[in-house]
């Protein structure tokens, strides 16, 4: 029995039921809404990211790399943003030597070692919540330990400790869904042929968790070179680089590439327009290659259990 | 993980066999009527076998044949029983199949021999387990060396995602194997009955393999250690009846060397493989607990208790 009660089953009153088109307007409403919605949030964006590049063409016709390699410089027409790059590459080294290790080895107790108890619940939804605390907190933070409590002044290494700090919840969330997704029945073989937990880990779980783990240290790195809120408070700002040896630029003051751009919003001449647009082209260029090697790497050794 | 499987809420009226329950589909209100009598005869003939098997006096070997002794052993997954007072001998160099209901404790039971169970947090057994007359639950026993020696091949087929090779050499390498590993790679492959199928392969991935393939490959993994004891849960639960006999086959030839204790869901298998069976099944706590074990042969043939004879037959279960 059909739905629609009278059962007609004849060639004709069967072929006018089925072919009877009629268009379905709730249906076709909803599509045009979504569609909308996507062409208005990726318009947005289209828009920005060409209001900057046509502000920062002129800057790179007229300069070229020259706009890469010198240093910062009051006078627009000399002014550089290498300081900047370097300055960034220091954090981002920084972040990977100490975010790195750290994150990775949080995340191997977190999943492989502490007990399912309350406190080690409590611990993972907090790992959570800071990876959602603000960046300027972070900023007060290294502010308060690095530069003043542990009398590191507003140097490379205070900024660097601080980024650290701040994707250090990130690399642990990464990591600990990438240990997470080896699945127990790995482990069980490992373990079932008398590996200890250790060597079951080193051979087994991180390898396999390995493209995972990068994928998210990744991110991180990205996120923190984009960061610009924490490097404020902890005196990126003020800085250039007044000394060329290494240990000189580590300790002493430094800038980077955001805050060379948030310097360069703040000054008067205007032509300074095109040199931050410039700046925020490279700043954006880094973040996406980064990303897509992120994503590249992600799909390349993508496991299926 | 495994314990939220386990304690689940409670089902209500498990006593009641199967086939009464899944009458429902009749209309005639003459079997609604009839049921809940035939029902109450089922319940009580079946609390008398309950009360039998508590009482059952486990096969008994000779001291130098026995390999595992369990004396009222128990397993706990915090504070739910999974398996009540099992005792029973396990004999060397045999075959010995535990089988029953899904539920019932079985996979527990063999996860306890092997101390598998110790990677659950909340899982812990009473009683004990004796392996060659030491308690591996004592004090001071390293859990790496009792799985070093009580191997196990596991439910789905789960080698790892390197090469056949290195599957078969990560055991022996983590023992400190100092001898010729191609040369045991080579001998754990033939004696899993792979070696001819993979031999020109070796660098190729494990996963690659079949599952029958990869079920053998786990095997030549677990004999790969020399162990002495093979543990198989549920081995040919995932693969196609012709590579179960395949390992079927293949254990009837390992048992020469190794103790084999197997769980299977499928009565055929433990009646075409084993020597000994032994049969749990659960009470009203949900928890499993043996209800007899006998020679294969005798216990398919003549069961001791009704339970036994109700389930392989086929009327629950």
């Amino acid at each position: 029995m059909a739905v629609t009660g009278d059962a007609v089953t004849s060639r004709r009153a069967v072929e006018a039921r089925l072919r009877g088109g009629k268009t379905d307007v709730a249906g076709v409403a909803l599509q045009v809404f979504l569609l909308l919605s996507l062409v208005i949030s990726l318009g947005v964006l289209v828009v920005l990211l060409t209001d900057i590049f046509i502000r920062a063409l002129p800057a790179f016709t007229d300069r070229g790399l020259d706009l890469l390699t010198s240093p910062l410089s009051a006078r627009p027409a000399r002014a550089g943003m290498s300081q900047g790059i370097i300055g960034s590459l220091i954090l981002t080294g920084f972040v990977i030597l100490l975010a790195l290790p750290l994150g990775v080895g949080a995340a191997v107790y977190l999943e492989e070692y502490a007990r399912d108890t309350g406190p080690t619940r409590f611990v993972r939804t907090n790992i959570r919540n800071l990876a959602g605390v603000p960046a300027i907190v972070y900023g007060l933070l290294g502010l308060a330990v690095f530069v003043t409590l542990l009398g590191m002044g507003q140097s490379a290494i205070a900024g660097g400790l601080t980024l650290g700090i701040l994707v250090l919840p990130i690399i642990v969330i990464t990591t600990s869904e990438a240990l997470r997704a080896v699945p127990i029945s790995i482990r069980e073989a490992a373990l079932g042929v008398g590996a200890t937990r250790w060597e079951m880990i080193r051979s087994h779980v991180l390898p396999y968790a390995a493209p995972g783990v990068l994928t998210g240290t990744i991110l991180a790195l990205a996120r923190a070179f984009g960061e610009t809120a924490p490097l404020i408070m902890v005196g990126a700002v003020v800085g250039t680089f007044n000394s060329t040896d290494p240990l000189g630029m580590l300790t002493g003051s430094y800038t980077a590439l955001p805050t060379v751009i948030f310097n360069w919003a703040r000054e008067p001449q205007e032509e300074f327009r095109a040199l931050t647009a410039a700046a925020i082209v490279v700043l954006l260029v880094v973040i996406l290659l980064v990303n897509a090697a992120a994503i590249i790497l992600r799909n390349r050794y993508d496991r299926r259990w | 993980m495994v314990n939220e499987d386990v304690t689940s809420p409670p089902s209500t009226q498990r006593t009641i066999p199967a086939e009464t329950q899944t009458d429902g589909l009749a209309p005639e209100s003459a079997t609604i009527r009839i049921a809940p009598l035939q029902r109450n005869v089922d319940e009580e003939e079946r609390r008398m076998a309950e009360a039998q098997a508590q009482g059952a006096t486990a096969l008994e070997f000779e001291a130098d044949q026995v390999v595992f002794e369990l004396e009222a052993l128990s397993c706990y997954y915090g504070s739910f029983r999974a398996v009540r007072e099992i005792s029973l001998q396990v004999p060397k160099n045999r075959i010995t199949a535990l089988i029953g209901p899904s539920g019932c404790g079985k996979s527990t039971l063999l996860r306890s021999f092997n101390r598998m169970n110790d990677l659950v947090d909340s899982a812990h057994i009473e009683g004990s387990i004796r392996y060659h007359g030491v308690d591996l639950y004592a004090d001071g026993v390293d859990p790496v060396e009792v799985r070093r020696r009580i191997g196990m091949v596991f439910q789905k087929p789960n080698p790892f995602p390197k090469s056949i090779y290195d599957n078969v050499a990560f055991g022996p390498r983590v023992a400190g194997y100092k001898g010729k590993m191609d040369e045991l790679v080579e001998r754990s492959l033939r004696r899993a009955a792979l070696w001819d199928e993979v031999k020109d392969k070796l660098r190729e991935p494990g996963t690659a393999l079949s599952g029958g393939q990869q079920q053998r490959l786990c095997i030549a993994r677990a004999i790969a250690v020399e162990p002495d004891v093979i543990l198989m849960d549920e081995p040919c639960s995932a693969l196609d009846p012709i590579a179960t006999l395949k390992i079927e086959e293949l254990m009837r030839e390992l048992k020469e060397n190794y103790t084999i204790v197997i769980v299977t869901h499928n009565m055929q298998q433990a009646a075409r493989a084993s020597d000994y069976t032994a049969f749990l099944t659960m009470g009203d706590d949900r928890a499993g607990y043996l209800v007899e074990m006998a020679p294969t042969q005798q216990l398919f043939t003549s069961p001791e208790n009704r339970l036994t004879e109700d389930y392989i037959t086929g009327r629950f279960g």
